[in-house]
């Protein structure tokens, strides 16, 4: 099962944490790791409005190999010049402070990055049961 | 635009989080308790967090403003009620909230505060 969710509003980042809390809860996650999907989400789903100007996830929920949750943020920004500096904690090009990248890194079981200057940003991460 | 209900109790401030809140929403809440912190005369915060299903990086340093400006404007911040699994998921994130003195609930936190509320009466407040 594959949705598609706009990120373009800070109201947006709300609907994105509750769809992901039902999709987490329907893929049998526990309720530590329902919570570490969406704090993972949440700060992604910023990221995505606030330094890429706004984007859209693609959220699946995954029964093979095994059950759980992914979830790919896109957007069409500035890119990241440097991913492994973006990832460092503390790092932080905007006025936040520096966790989200690397936090959501920490909370998720999968977590991939592909950006380039120009190109902007698509980040997945997935959570599984 | 919405805004998060300050309670005053006795020379405290009582802050019910129960929705879960935007960007916005949680700014606009730091400005609100600021301003009722002095037009109160507040000498205590107290936040109850426990419908909060998450608390993320922004929420965690809306948390830790609020601890550091009431301090300054000499009040006490207390949050309380922190779900297990969001504790453990703020740890993972990387967020300790250093400055923000935490209490199990309502009850513990009021103890917490007490001795600051106590002496704000004593100033005959």
């Amino acid at each position: 099962m594959t949705e598609q969710l706009a990120i373009l509003s800070s109201e947006d980042v709300v609907r994105v944490r509750q769809r992901v809390r039902t999709l987490a809860v329907e893929a049998g996650l526990s309720l530590v790791d329902q919570t570490k999907i969406v704090t993972a989400a949440s700060e992604l789903a910023r990221n995505t409005l606030d330094y890429g100007g706004g984007g859209h996830v693609v959220a699946e929920q995954l029964a093979v190999p095994r059950r759980g949750v992914r979830l790919t943020f896109v957007d069409n920004g500035p890119g990241i010049r440097n991913i492994d500096e973006a990832l460092r904690d503390g790092f932080t090009t905007g006025g936040g402070l520096g966790l989200g990248l690397g936090g959501a890194k920490r909370l998720s079981s999968e977590f991939s990055i592909d950006s380039a200057p120009g190109q902007g940003t698509r980040i997945m991460i997935a959570r599984w049961k | 635009m919405d805004r998060i209900p300050i309670l005053k109790l006795g020379s405290a401030l009582l802050v019910t989080i129960q929705v879960d809140m935007h960007d916005q929403l949680a700014t606009a809440l730091e400005e609100d308790l600021t301003s009722r912190i002095v037009e109160c005369n507040a000498r205590g915060v107290l936040i109850d967090i426990s419908a909060l299903e998450i608390v993320d990086s922004f929420i965690g340093r809306m948390l830790d403003n609020i601890a550091a400006v009431s301090r300054i404007l000499d009040a006490d911040t207390v949050v309380v009620g922190m779900r297990p699994a969001v504790a453990i998921t703020l740890v993972e994130l990387g967020l300790s909230l250093n400055g923000v003195k935490t209490a199990l609930n309502v009850d513990r936190g009021m103890e917490l505060i007490r001795p600051q509320l106590i002496a704000g009466d004593d100033d005959g407040d």
